[in-house]
């Protein structure tokens, strides 16, 4: 039977996989839910409010927002090369994009401490600090942009940015002008992508960022810290909180770009 | 001459797509660039647009050298076969974006734009994005967005080639109306020989490389320059040496003087033409093209045995 099962049963299909979804994804994510919420809104409150669970999430926060901006500019940079240049080795750079994903991340903590720690082979040491702790989210989100920048750059239509060339528009313009649009959703997932990751990344930052509550303590290190120290209400509810921002980016990443769709495909 | 291309050379890696073009293009003209795919007539159109850097030769456009010159101020208009459309802006935007690189006064801009998009009959449209628009509508706006900066020179690159027969047979016809009315220098690709004896004033034939013939469609068709030519830009038969074209076969029921025998393999009626295929006594294959009167007179069926001669018939020095 070459019609194959999904067109012919639909309802079967759809049921498998929500089910499948409901298992994996969805109950992990109702549970830490009712856990967070389970002595009511009251004490959920209390514990993201609480100070130092408070300094965690708005450092990460913030920190993965640098980080997604950089890794913006520099994947799409990255992306543009690898696409647009001939170099000697670019197979193999290309290759090496995609290590910190298969890199074990607390293997790259260690790499990173070694390298920007107090023995540092370069005498740079931002072992501790937020800068140290910028750079290992830096490192593990690098390929999200490039990633999803990389293919779109390839089947876009050279003749139309020439096509913009000949009517007067320099190489910049031609850029910002027919580029850039193009590139724009793709961008804005490689970044959502790399904003979740660098919200929940934890093996890589917990070396190189000491967990200096109030300085360095990122929330994953933080929610391990609560649930060490058997207070797994405040890791449930700071976990809760991550979640939501997560969900909230990538449903409007979504949101934006079919609606875009809508109007380009 | 608004183009002139001297021994103009491109090679990309070792192959030769180009090996010392020239050619000449009056002011106003409309150049069909017709070969085959492969042959260079696309490169030679980048080269002119100065999307490529010849490796030796020299191109100039209103009496100016183009060396070193970047596509952004050679005033050429460009057109692609798939319409390299601007997809995140609305047909009007499209058309627009040359004029307001230029920072053209917005007023300007709108005024220009509504009247462009009148001629190419898109003023209904100007809010829609390219998707929505049919590829021949695509088509009318990319020549539209060429055109709103006054090129000097129109390049089309098989602009027809991505459309459907009807649609490309329509387009064909306003582009001839539009080239009578603008009087652009315009050279467009192809390798329709057909779609370029009906729209060229020049007919540049381009294979492997190099120029087989230039001249006027009606030159061209009657005095090809070599086999090549003669066989591209129409039908034709090869009796040994002797190249005959299938209108210029005469078919007769009784022997007359210089005709030989042949037998009719098939008939095939295209309304007032005739295609007839043939085989001759030592097996050469032979097509014939006649009208319907002339059937009817011969009685013509398949499997008949008739006489064949040639009204005219060319032989290409070797």
């Amino acid at each position: 039977m070459s019609r194959g099962l999904a067109p012919a049963r639909p309802a079967v299909a759809g049921a498998l996989a929500s089910a499948y979804l409901s298992l994996v994804v969805l109950l992990p994510l109702a549970a830490v839910a009712a856990r967070a919420t389970d002595g009511g809104v009251g004490a959920f409150w209390h514990a993201v409010t609480a100070p130092e669970g408070r300094a965690a999430i708005e450092l990460t926060v913030a920190l993965a927002a640098i980080v997604v901006v950089i890794n913006a500019l520099a994947g799409t940079l990255i992306a543009w090369v690898l696409v647009r240049d001939e170099f000697p080795g670019k197979r193999l750079v290309n290759a090496i994009i995609d290590l910190p994903f298969a890199l074990p991340t607390i293997v790259a903590g260690l790499t990173l401490l070694a390298l920007y720690g107090p023995k540092g082979p370069l005498g740079v040491d931002v072992a501790f600090t937020r800068v140290g702790v910028g750079l290992a989210l830096l490192f593990v989100t690098l390929p999200f942009v490039v990633r999803s920048v990389q293919p779109v750059l390839m089947e876009l239509d050279r003749e139309a940015e020439e096509a913009a060339a000949s009517l007067g528009a320099r190489p910049l313009t031609v850029f910002r002008r027919i580029v850039l649009p193009s590139l724009r959703p793709a961008i804005a997932s490689g970044c959502g992508l790399a904003f979740a990751r660098a919200l929940g990344e934890f093996g890589s930052v917990v070396l190189l960022s000491g967990n200096i509550p109030f300085r360095t303590e990122v929330a994953s290190v933080f929610v391990f810290g609560r649930v060490e120290s058997d207070d797994v209400h405040a890791a449930a509810a700071v976990s809760v909180v991550l979640l939501a921002v997560s969900l909230a980016l990538l449903l409007g990443i979504g949101l934006a770009t079919s609606w875009r769709d809508r109007r380009v495909r | 001459m608004a183009i002139e291309v001297h021994g103009v050379t491109k090679r990309f890696g070792e192959f030769t797509a180009l090996d010392e073009v020239s050619l000449a293009v009056a002011d106003g003209s409309l150049t069909a660039l017709l070969g085959p795919s492969g042959g260079g007539k696309s490169t030679l159109l980048r080269v002119i647009a100065g999307l490529e850097e010849p490796d030796a030769g020299e191109v100039r456009i209103a009496g100016r050298s183009m060396d070193g010159v970047p596509p952004q101020r050679r005033g050429v208009g460009l057109v692609f076969q798939h319409y390299a459309p601007f997809r995140h802006m609305t047909v009007r935007d499209n058309v627009a974006f040359g004029l307001r690189v230029r920072k053209r006064p917005r007023d300007e801009v709108r005024a220009r734009v509504t009247e462009l998009l009148e001629l190419v009959h898109l003023s209904g449209l100007a809010d829609r994005y390219p998707a929505q628009l049919s590829g021949g509508q695509r088509q009318r706006m990319a020549l539209a967005r060429a055109l709103a900066v006054e090129p000097r020179v129109l390049l089309l690159d098989e602009p027809f080639g991505a459309l459907d027969a009807r649609v490309r047979r329509e387009l064909r016809d306003w582009l001839r109306r539009l080239h009578d009315e603008m009087h652009v220098t315009t050279i467009f690709v192809t390798h329709d020989q057909e779609e370029a004896m009906e729209l060229a004033e020049q007919i540049v034939v381009v294979n492997e490389g190099r120029v087989e013939q230039a001249g006027r469609p009606a030159d061209l068709y009657e005095r090809p320059a070599n086999p090549f030519v003669m066989s591209f830009v129409g039908p034709v038969n090869r009796l040994g040496e002797t190249w005959v074209r299938p209108h210029d076969v005469e078919l007769m029921r009784d022997p007359r003087e210089g005709s030989v025998e042949a037998l009719v393999d098939r008939v095939v009626r295209l309304g007032f033409e005739v295609r007839v295929a043939l085989t001759l006594a030592d097996g050469t294959s032979l097509s014939a093209q006649v009208t319907r009167a002339e059937v009817e007179d011969l009685e013509l069926e398949e499997g008949q045995i008739v006489h064949v001669r040639s009204h005219r018939s060319t032989v290409f020095a070797a």
